[in-house]
């Protein structure tokens, strides 16, 4: 295993952990770009710019793309998250070329207009799927009110109406703004031939001009709410809630999963033994994400709307009790084992690698390995787990509610009156 | 990509499976029990279900606690689940615990607690699941598709029903145990890096003194098939259409298969570019192969706003019909070198490779190495495709819609 960069003139970082002996190689370009880039009148349009790259370049029509990513076998695709667009293929070690080829023409797209107005379809249609999916939008309404006008707090995907309103021309402006080279690292995992892939970055990238690119790095001030959204024709009641956390840059990032772990994973936590175990809940669950300068615990409920405000009332007791008294040796030395070897298991794949090392260069400039990471989780205390419950209050939280529930008591998790 | 499969049988039915990845630091393993929601009494669907939550409440001489920390510790990440043939147990872990995991699975499958204190909590747990699944619409729409696809009791789910759950005692769980958790039908995959012996030796250990029970016999019902809507106030219209197939087992499995990719895998594929390329009908759009031993189908899956579901519905009809008309090289191609890629890259996955091995031996009574399915898929040519599609076309569709309004389904229903 050997990690490898490179810096093009223009900027464009070059990255690789080459495994000589691994049956893949997983290739992406990872852009440095997401929902907290966008202003409200941009809603969606990192996402949408994403679907845009595969619809075709001055060279490829969208045709072209689908049909050369399928001649070389590759399982390619793209997601978008509030910080970050990646465009991604894996492929045997044969095809690296091809792919970084195809790959690097997508990330300067045509945006034609009629192409523009199909595509437009198509992300309505994932919004209204994801509309028909519990929870139902809780997620994003509780990221809005937690976030408050802080750009962490914007969807994703957009509302129809922001989507609605985009136009080719705004979308152009975004890309010019967010995708230059000194914005966006190539990353490779796996059985990668680092000279090649430096040399055909030189030639394919070389020219992208470099602009200067900022990100809004306001601090976040969490305002904490607590709302109840009427679905008549939802069976379950869904509850989400946002406190704050680690951001992507600390060091207690690694205390705080091991936290998440032991109070809300899904199997063997707190919650999973006085909620689901029990068959109170159908789900609840705590979930850490982190962003840069900002981070947060999410946790999530999922049970019969009769059952919901005493559910909630047993998970804020537990969660106390945590403050209060922290977590005990046996627990943490379970997370420890449970958590690494989820890292070592998914290190296998270097199309999973290719998540953890392009992610952890984009935003914090730094390489670490599989064993890294397992290092940093097994140094982690109990007086340092207790430290950061202390630190990030998971009872100061806001909530949204979804379900059939016309309304719901938030009992101590009701916010203190500002 | 040379491989071996070790396989052994035991003397009461019990069949091992064991693919060493030697270049790996995991190792995993697939229990099979012949325990499948298709053994579920009437009026008490859902059975199988809790009894596999049952039986990981306590076992040997671990209690429920105990048995979730142990395998925390050894840092198992592990599932069980419940088809219609089997209730499986699975996990993959660091390679050095496996012997310890799997003599704790051979507690839960071999001597579950099936305390009485834990059969409220099950049932709530089952209870659970079947109300979140009334929220899950396109999971909904694929199980009643299924249904009416399949005779009873192959066309069921596992989750069962309020009133089902309700009905069940813990006597019926008590006679559910020993009738289908037993050796023979169990399959046990393991992959990984393993030291082939020593396994052998430590399953014969754990399992060899296991008593086999004749397994009953499975009384089929006619199909329902047809039209059928769900009327549901969604954003989307969710439609499911399913067409006969074959099995896994049969010989023409993989002609069927390409055909399917064609139609769905990868960015090229038909349904991909007709329905949401061209036409940006849909999000998400599908087609897979779904199998039981004797019999198979192709099911197909798109989701699309309610104004535009009738355009969607025709547009994946006109696809399957059209398919009979036959595929064209470049398709063949592509697909060849996408499967290609998928059978290397499972090398990189013990788990996978645990899964396949069990479930070839349930279909085809043998394992196939990644380089026999190799050989096959270098073997399918435009013509063998266009044979098996020409005797096999799709036709006779089962259509079910989730939705504001129903659909006219002309082709669809004879």
């Amino acid at each position: 295993m050997q990690f490898r960069d490179h810096r093009l003139p223009n900027g464009l970082e070059i990255i690789a952990e080459c495994n000589p002996d691994a049956y893949s190689a997983a290739i992406g370009f990872f852009v440095n770009t997401g929902s907290r880039d966008e202003n409200p009148e941009l809603a969606g349009v990192s996402h949408f710019l994403e679907h845009m790259a595969f619809k075709g370049t001055p060279t490829r029509t969208a045709a072209d793309v689908n049909r050369e990513l399928d001649e070389i076998g590759s399982h390619a695709n793209a997601f978008t998250s509030e910080e970050q667009t990646v465009y991604y293929a894996a492929v045997l070690p044969e095809w690296q070329g091809r792919a970084v080829d195809i790959l690097s023409d997508i990330l300067r797209p045509s945006l034609r207009d009629d192409d523009f107005e199909l595509e437009k379809q198509v992300i309505l249609e994932e919004i209204a799927k994801y509309d028909d999916q519990p929870p139902f939008g809780a997620g994003e309404k509780c990221m809005a009110m937690h976030f408050g006008s802080h750009p962490l707090g914007q969807s994703v995907l957009g509302t129809a109406d922001s989507v609605g309103a985009l136009t080719p021309a705004l979308m152009r402006e975004y890309f010019e703004r967010r995708y230059s080279p000194a914005n966006i690292a190539l990353v490779a995992a796996g059985n990668v031939d680092f000279d090649a892939l430096v040399a055909d970055a030189r030639q394919r990238c070389g020219d992208w001009p470099c602009l200067p690119v900022q990100r809004n790095m306001a601090p976040v001030s969490a305002s904490l709410g607590f709302e109840v959204i009427s679905r008549a024709t939802a069976a379950q009641q869904y509850v989400v809630q946002i406190a704050d956390g680690p951001a992507i840059e600390d060091k207690d990032r690694y205390a705080g999963r091991l936290l998440a772990t032991i109070l809300g994973d899904e199997s063997g936590s707190r919650f999973f033994w006085e909620l689901v175990d029990t068959g109170l809940a159908e789900c609840a669950s705590i979930t850490p994400y982190e962003f840069q300068r900002a981070g947060v615990f999410m946790t999530f409920l999922c049970c019969a709307p009769e059952d919901t405000e005493q559910n909630l009332e047993r998970m804020y007791d537990i969660l106390h009790e945590a403050e209060r008294h922290g977590v005990t040796d046996a627990e943490l030395t379970r997370a420890k084992s449970k958590v690494c070897s989820q890292v070592v298991l998914q290190g296998e794949r270097p199309s999973n690698r290719l998540f953890s090392v392009g992610g952890s260069w984009i935003a914090r400039r730094e390489y670490r390995t599989v064993r890294d990471a397992v290092e940093s989780y097994r140094a982690v205390t109990v007086a340092q787990i207790h430290e950061l419950i202390r630190q990030y209050s998971l009872t100061r939280c806001t909530t949204v509610a979804v379900g059939p529930l016309p309304d719901l008591n938030p009992g101590r998790f009701a916010p203190p009156r500002t | 990509m040379t491989q071996e499969i070790h396989i052994e049988q035991f003397d009461n039915g019990l069949m091992l499976l064991a693919e060493p990845m030697p270049w790996l630091e995991s190792a995993a393993f697939t229990f099979l029990v012949p325990a499948g929601c298709s053994r579920d009494p009437r009026g008490r669907s859902g059975l199988a279900g809790f009894t596999c939550e049952m039986v990981q409440r306590g076992a040997g001489t671990r209690d429920s606690r105990q048995f979730i920390e142990d395998l925390e510790m050894l840092g198992v990440d592990g599932s069980a689940s419940v088809s219609n043939a089997h209730t499986s147990f699975s996990g993959a872990m660091p390679a050095e615990n496996l012997e310890e995991t799997l003599s704790i699975y051979a507690d839960v499958v071999l001597r579950p607690h099936l305390d009485e204190e834990e059969f409220e909590d099950s049932r709530l747990v089952c209870l659970q699941e079947v109300r979140a699944l009334e929220d899950d619409f396109a999971q909904k729409v694929m199980l009643e598709l299924r249904r009416r696809r399949y005779p009873d009791p192959y066309g069921r789910s596992s989750q069962g029903t309020e009133e089902s759950l309700h009905a069940i005692e813990m006597d019926d769980i008590r006679r559910f145990f020993p009738a289908f958790y037993q050796p023979r039908g169990f399959i046990l995959g393991v992959a990984g890096k393993l030291d082939w012996p020593r396994l052998r030796q430590r399953v014969a250990q754990l399992f060899g003194g296991w008593r086999p029970a004749p397994p009953p016999e499975i009384i089929e019902t006619p199909i329902t098939g047809g039209y059928h809507h769900i009327p549901h106030e969604t954003s989307q219209t969710h439609i499911g259409v399913a067409y006969p197939s074959v099995s896994y087992a049969d010989e023409d499995y993989f002609q069927a298969r390409g055909a399917v990719g064609i139609l769905s895998d990868g960015m090229s594929s038909r349904l991909f570019t007709e329905i949401r390329e061209k036409r940006g009908l849909c999000y998400s759009v599908y087609a897979s192969c779904h199998s039981l031993q004797d019999r198979g189908s192709v099911v197909c899956y798109a989701g699309t706003t309610t104004d535009r579901a009738q355009e969607t519905l025709d547009v994946l009809l006109h696809e399957l019909v059209r398919l009979s008309s036959g595929i064209e090289p470049d398709e063949l191609h592509r697909l060849k070198a996408r499967i290609k890629s998928v059978l290397i890259m499972q090398q990189e996955s013990s788990m996978s490779r645990s899964g396949a091995i069990a479930s070839d031996w349930y279909f085809l009574r043998r394992a196939r190495t990644l380089e026999e399915i190799g050989r096959i898929v270098d073997g399918l040519t435009q013509d063998s495709i266009n044979r098996y599609l020409a005797s096999h076309p799709p036709q006779d569709f089962t259509v079910v819609t989730l939705g504001d309004k129903q659909l006219e389904t002309a082709l669809a229903v004879p």
